[in-house]
């Protein structure tokens, strides 16, 4: 008992906490709305700077191995890669629409575009997944040659920040149902979008450097 | 629960048992359980150092094999930096006082405060879980050597990464606090120096950490999948793997010292009945320190292949970060002058910091002339000068800042004397442990040594023997901290710093009402006409 | 002073005066402040709990006093740095070029005439040299400290060192990037010999070796070789398990390998172990060690692996 209590205290740790945390913020409203974009803002700094991490790699082994980079790029399936570049887009914008939406109370709206967000990064993985298990079925893997490690470590990378980013709309959309957003209370939504978008950025990024090589 | 609300009731009462510390958002409770955290591992990687410095009694084997010893300096390097000394200071004081100091109830995301240090906890967690195959490659886990070892390399660097987030999230925490918290008229030129040195020490954290955290993911990566990114094998670069490292490990060596220095910064004044000396310099160099600190992380690989304009380059700017820190030395100094100085423990671990930091930084300036690191690089003189600035530094500033907020975290005193008796013992050990390293590397002694050389015995031996004089003073340290006198006053130093006007220890909601604050955080001393 | 080692080169004396510089810079600073910290702890003690103290808050002359020196020397430092390390690093025209070959836990040397060394380098004095250097496995790196030179050595990529020697004698090389369990032991000696002598070893008249070991019994000329060629880097002679089997008791034993066969260890085994240890058909790796030994094909005359074999039949 004593430890399924413990288990649910760390997935719902507000529940164990002093009552002021949830009640009464010690910060007005305004404070925290502008608090939390900062916050996030350096958060997204942070995800750019891992990326670039792996830019810089990329950008040093295609400097030395030009024609490795040419070779496995012509490889790859630019038909989905575009596919999946417009769905990313696409559903940034939907993001985009829900976080206006909540800032004029139109939940319904809200609810619909995070659906769809949802639903358009549920396609992009799907067809990652197409992708990935081509290449695997075709005995190209991480490991495979450089081109190769990079391109599924970056796009490994980044679906994962897409899963992350699934799960926190996720929870946002669950939370719209449950009445906790309105137009004085969206902040939630709006750092969820901010992250949604950096996840789209960074894709528009990869796509032309590992599809679109020479 | 108690009631929240009830502001007669201090942050160590409110509240008893293991859920109401562990489940805390109360940022003091969260910094003394990072002090503690940090103690425990800090204890546990001298002992490892104990050991390293036993071995090396005699020339071959003295107790330990040469795996053990090469996995006890891998143990070693990798709990005190990224257990200890990373978070460090940070965390623990910088949880503790940045609130009191800005006039605020909490951190800005004190949820996020808490699950900052479970993330601590889990990533330290995985670290120590790889001592079931424990890992040899030293703390910089250069490859190729960590991708063909057969020991539990992965465990680390996922604990390391893991360890990141923490980093990361007090970072913004932090940065955010201090821009959307800070009580009313208290302006950017009124804040205590210890927070503008943790506000250069969060940018680093957030800026730096995403770097080695991709790094490690690579190495990860590299071990699990071979990708070949650093395994010179298959085509890849193993200097690559050193640039992103050091990217990250540079600028955590001002990770690890710009706290430090915001402590000094706080202790002199009080000690000295002065303002500080040339608050601005000091603010605005450890801004400079960050950003140059991001610019010269080439400084560790002028032996390792790169080439030679790239080494030029960072040579020039290792100097350029070398200004900023001397202007802090001499500003730090004369903040005594013309005052009423008192030489408290908390002051002598501040004015010892001053003197071995200073050493440690003028033998960077050998490590940062080109010709001559040649010759230094990886040898002991760069173990004595990593741990001047590291000991010399951050843990004597840690010291300090122990003995100094001890009435205000713990709402009593302890025995000046006896701590004053640990400090000697402490200065001395710790100079005839490290001083001895630094003939022994002008001499070539070569650092990660299992065994050396008979010409080098007698030097390693002193060495060895300080250790000894080190641990005694560190017990006593411990034994009179842990022996409270009495209690303490709300002020005993007689302090104007926000965080002493309040009772000791503070109440959980720190204020009642959000002071406004007037003057500066050094309004010591009468005005008169300055002298030239 | 002997707080620096040996010099031994041109490039010795350049690294010296740098530390010499250095240090005076360094012990004049310490000084300094040293004095104005205990000057000012004592002439301002405090004397009663209400001292009276003047609020100076700053003071421009003194701090752009304090930013201009230090940055001052610092120019001075780089400079001196930045000059002798172009030197070092600009190859002379003409130098004697050496490939040197890291492994672990050994370091080999190639020379221009074919003339292949293993652990002990050959260079003649006063004559420029260069060496060629890579590795096998993991990072390594080349340090002689009587040179005062040092270069990380990397897989699948060239780095290099340039030094003249000026002295004769026998120095130390070291292993300075750590490679692993006998990291400490991956040691080589670097012999400066005259002109004269350096023709007669260069010309494969290797009197001077034969000389060396004149009137010695095998096994006493084994044991040497068992240090200076590197094999005590793994294989210890008292029993206990290295990166390779003990040589303790090791002739006659039955020895059991890593895909199944056994053979008795005699003369001929510990001969193709030698020369071919890990490449099979000839290569036997025993069980439980890894492949990892290095060939010494080449790298030892035939009267010395026999020395070995004479020397490993007394360990018991």
């Amino acid at each position: 008992m004593q430890i399924m209590k413990f288990i649910k205290s760390l997935a719902y740790p507000s529940e164990m906490l002093p009552p002021i945390v949830e009640e009464e913020s010690h910060f007005d409203p305004e404070t925290e709305h502008s608090a939390a974009k900062l916050g996030m803002w350096l958060f997204l700094a942070t995800e750019l700077l891992l990326f670039g991490g792996l830019f810089a790699a990329y950008a040093i082994f295609r400097a030395k191995y030009p024609v490795m980079f040419a070779e496995g790029s012509a490889n790859l399936d630019v038909v989905l890669g575009s596919v999946n570049t417009v769905i990313l887009i696409f559903s940034s914008w939907t993001v985009a629409v829900a976080v206006t939406a909540i800032q004029e109370n139109k939940i319904k709206l809200v609810q619909v575009m995070l659906w769809i967000t949802l639903i358009c990064a549920a396609i992009f993985g799907i067809n990652k997944y197409f992708e990935y298990s081509y290449k695997l079925s075709n005995g190209i893997g991480p490991g495979t040659d450089i081109f190769y490690s990079i391109y599924f470590a970056a796009t490994g990378v980044h679906m994962l920040h897409v899963f992350i980013g699934m799960a926190v709309l996720g929870v946002i959309l669950k939370r719209t149902y449950e009445g906790r957003y309105s137009k004085e209370k969206f902040t939630a939504i709006e750092i969820g979008g901010l992250y949604w978008h950096l996840v789209d950025l960074i894709w528009i990024y990869l796509f032309p450097l590992l599809y679109l090589v020479g | 629960m108690t009631d929240h609300h009830d502001f007669d009731k201090n942050y160590l009462e409110n509240g008893k048992g293991f859920k109401s510390w562990f489940f805390t958002v109360d940022h003091k409770r969260l910094g003394v359980m990072y002090l503690w955290a940090i103690g425990v591992f800090f204890v546990l990687a001298a002992i490892a150092s104990f050991l390293i410095r036993f071995e090396h009694l005699s020339p071959g084997q003295t107790i330990i094999s040469a795996q053990t010893y090469n996995v006890l300096f891998t143990l070693h390097g990798a709990v005190m930096v990224f257990l200890f000394i990373v978070p460090g200071v940070a965390a623990s004081f910088g949880n503790f006082l940045i609130p009191l100091m800005i006039g605020a109830r909490d951190v800005i995301f004190p949820k996020l405060n808490l699950y900052s240090f479970w993330i601590y906890c889990a990533g330290s967690l995985i670290l120590l879980l790889s001592l079931a195959a424990p890992v040899d490659t030293g703390w910089t886990f250069y490859t190729p050597y960590s991708i063909d070892t057969g020991t539990n390399v992965i465990l680390v660097t996922f604990g390391v990464f893991v360890l990141g987030f923490s980093s990361i999230l007090t970072g913004i925490n932090f940065i955010v606090s201090m821009h959307k918290l800070r009580a009313p008229g208290l302006t950017w030129d009124r804040l205590p120096l210890f927070c503008w040195a943790a506000y250069a020490t969060s940018l680093l954290q957030v800026l730096a950490t995403p770097v080695v955290g991709i790094t490690l993911l690579l190495l990860i990566g590299e071990r699990y999948f071979g990708l070949g990114f650093f395994d010179p094998a298959k085509g890849g670069d193993p200097v690559l793997f050193q640039h992103f490292f050091w990217f990250y490990s540079h600028p955590a060596v001002y990770i690890m010292i710009l706290p430090a220095m915001g402590i000094i910064s706080e202790v002199i004044p009080v000690f000295s009945r002065k303002p500080i000396f040339g608050y601005k310099a000091i603010a605005y160099s450890s801004l400079a320190i960050a950003l140059i600190s991001f610019l010269v992380w080439g400084h560790h690989m002028f032996t390792s292949g790169q080439s030679k304009l790239i080494n030029i380059i960072f040579s020039v700017i290792t100097f350029a970060v070398a200004v900023p820190t001397a202007i802090k030395v001499f500003n730090w100094l004369w903040t005594m002058y013309k005052g009423s100085v008192e030489l408290s423990a908390a002051m002598l671990y501040s004015l010892a910091f001053i003197f071995l930091f200073t050493i440690g930084g003028l033998t960077g300036l050998f490590l940062g002339a080109l010709a001559a690191d040649v010759h230094l690089h990886d040898t002991y003189f760069v173990v004595a000068h990593m741990h001047y600035v590291m000991i010399g530094g951050t843990v004597f500033g840690l010291f300090s800042a122990i003995h100094f907020w001890y009435p205000k975290m713990w709402g009593k005193m302890f025995d000046e004397f006896k701590a004053k008796i640990a400090f000697t013992l402490i200065f001395i050990g710790f100079n005839i442990v490290f001083f001895p390293q630094f003939i022994l590397g002008t001499q070539g002694m070569p650092r990660r040594y299992f065994n050396y050389a008979p010409e080098f015995e007698t030097l390693h031996q002193l060495s060895t023997y300080g250790t000894w004089i080190l641990g005694v003073g560190f017990i006593y340290m411990l034994y009179t901290l842990f022996k409270p006198v009495g209690a303490a006053d709300s002020n005993p130093y007689r302090s104007v710093s926000l965080e002493w006007q309040m009772p000791s220890p503070p109440p959980t909601l720190n204020f009642k009402e959000i002071p406004t604050v007037t003057t500066s955080t050094y309004d010591y001393g009468t005005k008169v006409e300055q002298e030239a | 002073m002997d707080w620096l080692p040996t010099s031994a080169s041109t490039f010795a004396p350049q690294v010296d005066s740098i530390l010499w510089l250095v240090t005076i810079i360094s012990v004049v600073s310490c000084i300094l402040v040293g004095f104005l910290l205990i000057y000012f702890v004592v002439k301002y003690r405090r004397r009663s709990d209400n001292d009276q103290t003047p609020a100076i808050t700053h003071d421009s002359f003194l701090e752009t006093l304090w930013t201009v020196i230090p940055t001052i020397l610092c120019i001075l430092i780089f400079i001196y740095g930045y000059v002798y390390y172009d030197k070092y690093t600009t190859p002379t025209k003409g130098a004697y070029e050496i490939n040197v070959t890291a492994q672990r836990w050994s370091w080999s040397f190639a020379y221009p005439n074919g003339k292949k060394t293993f652990n002990e380098l050959y260079v003649p004095i006063n004559k420029p040299v260069r060496l060629v250097m890579q590795s096998k496995d993991v990072l390594h790196s080349f340090f002689v400290p009587a040179f005062r030179v040092k270069q990380d050595v990397i897989g699948n990529r060239y780095t290099f060192i340039n030094f003249t020697p000026t002295k004769e004698g026998v120095f130390d090389i070291y292993c300075t990037e750590y490679c692993g369990i006998s990291h400490s032991d991956m040691l080589a000696k670097v012999h400066v010999v005259s002109d004269i002598e350096y023709a007669k070893w260069e010309s494969g008249d290797s009197a001077d070796v034969e000389n060396a070991y004149a009137g010695m019994a095998p096994d006493k000329i084994g044991e040497q070789l068992y240090s200076s060629k590197g094999c005590v880097a793994c294989h210890s002679i008292d029993g206990a398990n290295g990166v390779g089997p003990s040589w303790k008791n090791l002739f006659g034993l039955e020895r059991e390998f890593i895909d199944g066969t056994k053979e008795i260890a005699d003369e001929n085994y510990i001969k193709t172990s030698i020369l071919y240890p890990v490449n099979p058909p000839q290569g036997k790796v025993v069980k439980g060690y890894a492949p990892v030994m290095p060939s010494y094909q080449g790298l030892l005359s035939d009267s010395e692996i026999t020395a070995i074999i004479e020397y490993i039949k007394t360990i018991k």
